[in-house]
């Protein structure tokens, strides 16, 4: 199989300190990871690669640094690396992002899934998978948590809903994001990391991708982002005390309060 | 300090470090418990080729180094002292057919310890033969072409749960410690069985149980060296797996220290951080010297094996001695600092001090090492 496995270096903190001026992310003295979510695509992609035989080809698009989360995809088992980097990307929103990403793929030649994290930590947009798979024209499954078969050109998934799961039949190729309970991401190998630390990751520029500079970076993204802040702290709540009856015609006396 | 270890030391180091963090910190509380053989933990190990370090590459390791063995030992040992020396004692149980198993014996039994897919243990202590080895009654009997092996090992770590032995018999009663050899015994083999599992004060993830024989016959190629070269394939192998203890007893040490420093900063009496003391602060560097000056022992000797260098019985046995009296004191002073909850199992350090005592005991008590370091001083000196 030919699994291709798109994955994102992001700050690791869930609490993320924004520039009020630039309405960016301040990433000063924040470790970068992978994308906790894309660690279960890269595990998924590996099995699918031990159970069918194939190749991992794991891409993802960002400053030269993001080249070490490539290497630790490789370091669990993944093949090659591919590094999208260019200053023309920068201020990508998902649409160009995905699209971006999309123009990789083609490039890379005929495949037969795309994984995805379900989104990631640090933006929560959930766009870009379904993004790429527009811009490729392929069917998407988002939020697998089982791969149940494939068989030739099809493949049987479980797809997590709210109460429940949906079982999909997707014909191949095709893209699917995942979510954490569809496997336990293993920890890198001394061996992986050592072919990690020798692979060469391949770097393409808005050049070899030959893409129209109007369709990238900040000029392609049709999303603006007016104002990013961090929501202020709720007040705490008022707890009331006493009997239920109490309780409520105090709570009466608070709302009529209120409303006045 | 800065121990200028390479990118591919540090590299061992910080997959160890996050092994320790994730998948042995965890469960170390619960295998104290229930004194079972952290198997999950080993499967993880296997998988991320730890086990492959000290073997060498043609047989599917890493063939990397003794300094790498007591990084990853170090670092294990800081989350749990019994699962790592789970890990250490395979490596025992291993050195001696790398040091001296012919080339099929280690086509046989390498790659898969190197995988992990099959743990070794070192069967060498008896009921009369502890710091006197040169007392064993196992006796190994030649006919033909197996050897008959009749006795009993005890306090053998990894024993029953591991599938490779290496186990010193005596071939020759008359020639004293020149008559016993080495054998690899295979978990399995008819009347190869498994006495009492003791029940320990610490390192209990470990298993430590008795190897019967009994009219056991094992083929006479599995023979390690020659007859007669058994007290020489033991002690050349506690030369290079000594670093391996001491590393031990620096992880256990260095793990101690940690949770210590971090309760000194959370617990307040009197009004303040009991870390504002200065009789706590005295106490916590006191403690991180004793720590460093550990390391840079066990990490020198642990390079002097690696280099080749013949001769390391001495600087090995002054690793061990020195990082185990280290890692009882720290510990010891760990659990002070915790105070009354320090004694008590809600808190984990009563456990490092715990899987710290055996440290000072096993592969040679601490003043069986003063016997080595001494002896060779005086030999030195009559040179």
């Amino acid at each position: 199989m030919n699994i291709i496995v798109c994955i994102k270096q992001v700050p690791e903190t869930t609490e993320v300190r924004i520039n009020p001026e630039t309405n960016t992310l301040i990433r000063e003295g924040v470790k970068s990871i992978v994308n906790p979510f894309d660690m279960y695509a890269i595990e998924e992609g590996v099995r699918l690669k031990e159970k069918n035989t194939g190749k991992v080809t794991v891409i993802t698009m960002g400053p030269p640094q993001a080249e070490a989360v490539l290497r630790e995809a490789i370091s669990m088992g993944a093949d090659e690396g591919i590094l999208i980097c260019d200053r023309a990307f920068a201020g990508s929103d998902t649409w160009a992002t995905s699209y971006t990403l999309s123009a990789a793929i083609k490039k890379l030649g005929a495949f037969d899934v795309i994984l995805c994290g379900k989104q990631a930590s640090d933006g929560d947009t959930a766009q870009v998978g379904p993004g790429i798979s527009t811009h490729l024209d392929v069917p998407q499954v988002t939020y697998v948590k089982k791969i149940e078969e494939v068989k030739g050109q099809s493949m049987r998934v479980e797809r997590m809903m709210e109460e429940g799961y949906e079982i999909i039949e997707t014909p191949l190729p095709a893209l699917l994001t995942v979510v954490k309970e569809i496997n336990e991401p293993r920890l890198p190998s001394l061996k992986g990391m050592m072919r990690a630390k020798q692979s060469k990751i391949t770097v393409w520029s808005q050049k070899e991708l030959n893409l129209d500079s109007q369709k990238i970076g900040l000029c392609g993204s049709p999303t603006q982002v007016v104002k990013i802040f961090t929501p202020p702290q709720r007040a705490g709540g008022q707890m009331l005390k006493g009997e239920v009856p109490e309780i409520v015609s105090q709570l009466a006396e608070i709302v009529k309060d209120t409303a006045a | 300090m800065d121990y200028l270890l390479n990118d591919e030391q540090k590299m061992i180091r910080d997959l160890a470090h996050k092994i320790a963090e994730e998948k042995v910190r965890p469960v170390a509380a619960k295998y104290d418990q229930t004194e079972e053989f952290p198997w999950d933990v080993m499967k993880v190990l296997g998988e991320s080729d730890l086990f492959g370090l000290f073997i060498p590459e043609e047989y599917g390791g890493l063939g990397t180094s003794v300094l790498s063995l007591c990084l990853v030992t170090e670092e294990l040992s800081r989350a749990c002292g019994g699962i790592a020396v789970c890990y250490a004692a395979s490596a025992l149980g291993t050195f001696p057919i790398i040091l001296y198993g012919n080339d099929a014996q280690k086509k046989k039994y390498l790659p898969d310890l190197a995988k992990g897919s099959k743990v070794a243990a070192f069967g060498l202590t008896e009921p009369e033969a502890g710091s006197d080895a040169s007392a064993i009654k196992t006796t190994a009997k030649k006919t033909g072409d197996h050897y008959v092996l009749n006795g009993t090992k005890h306090f053998i770590t990894n024993g029953g749960e591991a599938q490779v032995y290496t186990v010193v018999a005596m071939t020759d009663k008359n020639k004293g410690a020149r008559g016993a050899s080495a054998f690899i015994v295979e978990k399995g083999t008819p009347g190869f069985t498994f006495g009492k599992k003791e029940e320990k004060l610490g390192i209990r993830a470990s298993v430590t149980q008795e190897l019967v024989f009994n009219d056991c016959k094992i083929p006479a190629a599995n023979l390690l060296s020659k007859e007669g070269m058994g007290f020489i394939v033991t002690m050349k192998t506690f030369d290079v797996s000594r670093p391996g203890v001491a590393a031990q007893a620096l992880g256990i040490a260095q793990g101690a220290l940690e949770l210590a420093t971090k309760y000194a900063k959370e617990r307040h009496q009197f009004g303040r951080s009991i870390s504002s003391f200065q009789g706590i602060q005295w106490m916590l560097a006191d403690m991180a010297t004793e720590i460093e000056a550990a390391r840079a022992l066990v990490y020198s000797v642990a390079r002097m094996v690696d280099s080749g260098i013949k001769d390391v019985g001495k600087e090995s046995a002054m690793a061990k001695l020195f990082a185990s009296d280290v890692a009882m004191k720290v510990t010891t002073d760990a659990l002070q600092i915790f105070g009354g909850y320090g004694y008590m199992k809600d808190y984990p350090i009563e456990k490092y001090m715990r899987d710290a005592k055996i440290t000072q005991i096993y592969e040679g008590t601490n003043q069986i090492q003063r016997n080595i370091i001494a002896l060779q001083l005086i030999k030195e000196m009559a040179k």
